[in-house]
């Protein structure tokens, strides 16, 4: 195992995250803050409470899930992408490295971005809302997890695209509709029985339902359930990427 | 029992039947043989698209073979990629660096990345061996166009490669930096490195070079001694200039080696250094005494551009 290169590629990563700072830090900040407004002060305070949680309480593990869905998935797909855009990615194959040391350094600091910003926004939820965390090891292990396998979505789609368009695409016109259709602002229980089973097909239904489960104890779906849904994604992305490298799909040529 | 033959050192660099197909069909590399010695600058010719990057792309990992084997050091670069990769290093032809990085960071990344633990002292060395030193802490886009190619090639040497594959290092690069490279190309020579190096300047070769590649439409045409080359396949013609233009050659004179110049005032005769006899004295003798009055005499000797322009042409024509 070549330790030297995955910790190069990670701090090479973090490095250019921690430059930008600012940004970083500012931006989840303040749209956290806005949904706080809107939607806990302004239209929560005329909601009754969801399972047994003031409504803009029951709101924060689906922001937190929201941001570091999106901001794994972006990290990751960039970090990949913008090697291979600018051409430097060709120091990356003629390296003494093999996928899973490229995988760990690239989406070990994605994943350390987006839980970094997870941890910015659970800060910032403090500063509107009171609540508890019932199960604060099972919060860090859903959040991990959420971190790391949406990093691995990101490394996919940032290999896959052939422009900067195409980055944008899926996060767009797939990963957003599901993050928000899969109960970040509401209990799936509150909606209609079609539409309750519709959700269901929504792998990102079990992800929030699970985070959700470790602040109040509350779950539209089993735990365990939860558990084996986000194995089996974050499964079904390292067999892609092992793929990738093995036959070289859209890196090598 | 008698003594052991002594046996000669393996080559650093071993191609065997390597070819490379893309999927629309196209051959891009027709079964490369290809043999380089530990310590030796071979200087790869071949006109554009002929296969060069494509070559050293597929023995660098970054393309994939569709079949054929590579040993570097003796490592398959597919079965253990790790130990052969460990020994190369690579200038690409394009300058591919990322713009909003420190100079100093993108070489440190260069030699993690090839699992070396940080070695300052190293690294300061290389950057000063560069001139580039002073432009440590610089963002990669501050920099002008050949001071980027030099933070490639000291990214390639971050890692003390053993062979290190330079692609078209000088191409847009002003004369002086030209000279810097190839001055750093022989103290990298003196320090035991292999330099493979693909161009497009026959003068390069010429400068550097111990051996010249030939290779044109995915086939390495010939592999020689620069010298050798130059000797075997380098003509030197003698131009005799006349003082008054002839309208052909006097029948006493007529030969394959002469031919008249386009305007009639000189007569230019090929010989072959390496013959015993070229033949030059009976020439002139001739010549006097065909009546025709000399004004001057000059010699040329054909350069290697010739000489890979003809085996080019003949690789086209076979």
């Amino acid at each position: 195992m070549n330790w030297i290169a995955v910790k190069s590629i990670y701090i090479y990563e973090m490095t250019r995250f921690f430059r930008t700072l600012t940004q970083s830090f500012i931006s989840p900040v303040l749209s956290t803050s806005l949904y706080f407004v809107v939607f806990g002060a302004a239209i929560g305070s005329r909601i009754q409470e969801v399972e047994g949680v003031s409504y803009a309480s029951f709101i924060v593990p689906g922001l937190i899930m929201l941001s570091v869905i999106t901001q794994g998935i972006s990290n990751a797909s960039f970090g990949i992408y913008f090697p291979k855009f600018i051409g430097t990615i060709f120091e990356m194959l003629s390296a003494p490295v093999s996928f899973l040391e490229i995988v760990m350094g690239y989406v070990g600091a994605a994943a350390s971005k987006a839980l970094f910003i997870g941890l910015v926004i659970l800060g910032t939820a403090y500063l509107f809302v009171d609540f508890e965390i019932q199960h604060p090891f099972a919060m860090v292990g859903f959040l991990v997890l959420t971190c790391i396998s949406f990093s691995l979505m990101g490394f996919i789609i940032g290999i896959w695209a052939g422009s900067f368009e195409q980055l944008q695409l899926v996060p767009l016109l797939i990963i957003t509709p599901l993050v928000f259709l899969g109960g970040s602002f509401y209990s799936i229980s509150m909606l209609p029985p079609v539409w309750q089973i519709i959700s269901h097909f929504n792998p990102v239904v079990y992800l929030i339902s699970g985070f959700r489960w470790s602040f109040f104890g509350a779950a539209d779906v089993p735990i365990g359930l939860s558990l084996l849904a986000i194995a089996g994604f974050t499964a079904l992305c390292l067999s892609v990427i092992w793929w990738i490298f093995k036959t070289g799909w859209r890196i090598r040529q | 029992m008698g003594l052991e033959p002594e046996t000669a050192m393996p080559p650093i660099l071993n191609v065997t039947d390597l070819r490379k197909s893309y999927p629309d069909g196209f051959e891009a590399l027709k079964g490369i043989d290809l043999q380089i010695d530990a310590g030796e600058i071979l200087a790869l010719l071949g006109p554009n698209g002929a296969g060069k990057t494509t070559l050293i792309s597929t023995i660098c990992g970054i393309a994939t073979a569709t079949s054929g084997t590579v040993t570097v050091g003796g490592h398959d670069t597919i079965k253990d990629f790790r130990a052969a990769r460990a020994m190369i290093g690579l200038v690409p032809q394009e300058i591919n660096l990322e713009p909003f990085e420190k100079v100093i960071s993108t070489v440190n990344f260069s030699r993690g990345l090839f699992g070396k633990p940080a070695n300052p002292a190293l690294i300061e060395k290389i950057l000063r061996q560069l001139s580039l030193w002073d432009k440590r802490d610089s963002q990669i886009r501050a920099l002008s166009g050949g001071m980027k190619r030099r933070v490639l090639i000291a990214k390639a040497l971050s890692h003390e490669p053993r062979v290190l594959f330079l692609d078209e290092p000088t191409a847009g690069v002003d004369v002086e930096l030209r000279r810097d490279m190839w001055e750093i190309v022989a103290d990298l020579k003196r320090d035991g490195v292999t330099i493979i190096l693909t161009t497009h300047y026959i003068e390069e070769a010429e400068a550097i070079a111990d051996r010249i590649g030939v290779i044109a439409d995915g086939k390495i045409l010939l592999v020689e001694d620069k010298a050798k080359l130059m000797a075997r396949m380098g003509k030197k013609e003698l131009e005799v200039q006349l003082s008054q233009p002839i309208t052909e050659i006097p029948a006493s004179l007529v030969s394959d080696r002469l031919r008249l110049s386009d305007d009639g005032t000189a007569l230019i005769y090929s010989y072959d250094t390496q013959s015993e006899r070229t033949g030059i004295t009976t020439l002139l003798s001739d010549v006097a005494a065909a009546g025709l009055v000399l004004r001057d005499v000059v010699t040329r000797q054909s350069s290697l551009e010739d000489v890979f322009v003809d085996l080019v042409h003949e690789g086209e024509t076979r």
